[in-house]
């Protein structure tokens, strides 16, 4: 039987406590939190997750040379899934608290979720609460992460800023925030992201980790 | 005296809750935190969006409780007195993580002051420009609490919601005063982004299914799987 080992990575950022314990519950058989390089280098899957602000993500990864660690994995063409920050750090530039480079792993741009509905209504930001994801283009989840997630299944989203992929066939699935498409799961090869929280989600999230350990 | 919050906690993480606020209503009282512990137990077996507040002082203790587990830290008593609190805690872990916790009494000219210490501290303060406030430092959500009507099942305080809607750009969590479903009705048609339930609960009053229920009936999109 496969080993389910899923390596976290711990740059100083984000809840690690939430993440490593669904992925116990989610079946891993080890869950490895670290900043080595080396072990990043021999993991078999690769969560990156995240909250807070995207210079403080980007400062976390590169001082301690996780961004380069990182790019060697992805050409490994094993798993990778960047949770909520760890989503947006995957883009090529953010425009939180003023210009900052990205990873750009997945070619996009990083910016504030509009505070002004389709219909000229009032959107707080953040965006906190769970909505049901929308598929993309008729795209097909059925070799994703989202096989087993319903149309009407919602998932956890906390976020002010939002992915504005270059690429529309890098959105696997978005989430209407008044009218427009927020980006929730991009990918692109063996990068995946998601905006929301699957750590956090109930049994939907939880079954989509689940699928992430099983890639 | 209830019971076991944990246990509270697992069985409305099962009912359906969307997620869960932990409020030591006494540390502010007593200078103590033990949440961590709470929180840390319940993070084991609960996977939604858990808040915890409740004599929340310093940017350790929030580094405490996040690292526990909890996603959120609700602030009330130690960002009056030292607004500059909020601030440290949005730039350290991002306004995502910090909601103001207003405890808001009637005042007879219409207007509502803030409450501190559990709703036993008045503060001189008007509820409006005090949201404001911590908006602007960054507090990324309100918890809005009627010291009027929490506990009496007379509803929640409409007017006290309309006017804190008209001022905030983020969302706000109504608090204190329900006891029926038309009260639920009138919270969302008074657009509260989301309600806090605790007594009903606790005493079995209500059931999340039932509430829920009442919110999709009104077309309100909610999760229910």
């Amino acid at each position: 039987m496969k080993n389910k080992k899923v390596t976290v990575i711990d740059y100083g950022i984000g809840n690690l406590f939430n993440v490593g314990r669904a992925l116990e519950i989610c079946g891993a058989n080890e869950v490895i939190i670290t900043s080595d390089v080396s072990k990043i280098l021999s993991a078999e899957r690769i969560i990156l997750p995240g909250v807070g602000a995207f210079s403080d993500g980007m400062l976390g990864l590169v001082s301690k040379k996780l961004d380069e660690a990182i790019y060697q994995f992805i050409k490994l063409e094993r798993p990778f899934l960047g949770i909520c920050l760890g989503m947006q750090l995957l883009a090529s530039k953010s425009f939180e608290f003023g210009d900052h480079l990205g990873l750009s792993l997945i070619e996009g741009l990083v910016e504030k979720i509009p505070s002004e509905g389709e219909q000229g209504q009032v959107l707080k930001v953040p965006y906190i609460g769970w909505s049901p994801l929308v598929q993309q283009d008729k795209k097909t989840w059925n070799q994703t992460i989202l096989r087993d997630t319903g149309l009407n299944d919602s998932v956890y989203f906390v976020h002010s800023f939002h992915f504005l992929a270059k690429k529309e066939s890098d959105i696997l699935a978005t989430y209407n925030y008044g009218g427009h498409d927020i980006a929730a799961v991009i990918k692109s090869k063996n990068i995946t992201g998601v905006q929301f929280h699957p750590e956090k989600s109930g049994k939907v999230g939880l079954k989509i980790l689940q699928n992430f350990i099983n890639e | 005296m209830v019971g076991d919050p944990r246990e509270y906690a697992k069985r409305y993480y099962e009912q359906g809750a969307d997620e869960l606020i932990y409020m030591d209503i006494v540390a502010s009282l007593y200078g103590r935190s033990n949440l961590v512990d709470i929180v840390r137990h319940t993070a084991h077996d609960v996977f939604i969006p858990m808040t915890v507040g409740g004599g929340i002082r310093s940017i350790e203790d929030v580094t405490n409780l996040l690292n526990a587990g909890a996603d959120k830290v609700a602030i009330n008593t130690a960002a009056v007195k030292r607004p500059e609190l909020i601030s440290e805690i949005a730039k350290r872990f991002g306004s995502q993580c910090i909601t103001l916790s207003v405890e808001a009494k009637k005042q007879d000219n219409n207007c509502w002051e803030v409450y501190t210490d559990c709703g036993r501290e008045k503060s001189n303060i008007n509820v409006l420009d005090w949201v404001r406030r911590g908006i602007d430092m960054g507090a990324g959500e309100v918890l809005l609490t009627s010291i009027d009507q929490e506990g009496t099942r007379k509803g929640f305080d409409l007017g006290l919601l309309e006017a804190v809607e008209k001022i905030s750009s983020v969302p706000i969590i109504l608090s204190g005063g329900y006891g029926e479903p038309g009260h639920l009705q009138d919270a969302i048609n008074f657009g509260a982004d989301a309600v806090a339930f605790a007594d009903v609960l606790h005493y079995e009053r209500a059931n999340i299914l039932d509430l829920k229920n009442i919110a999709s009936e009104m077309n309100v999109i909610i999760r229910t799987t």
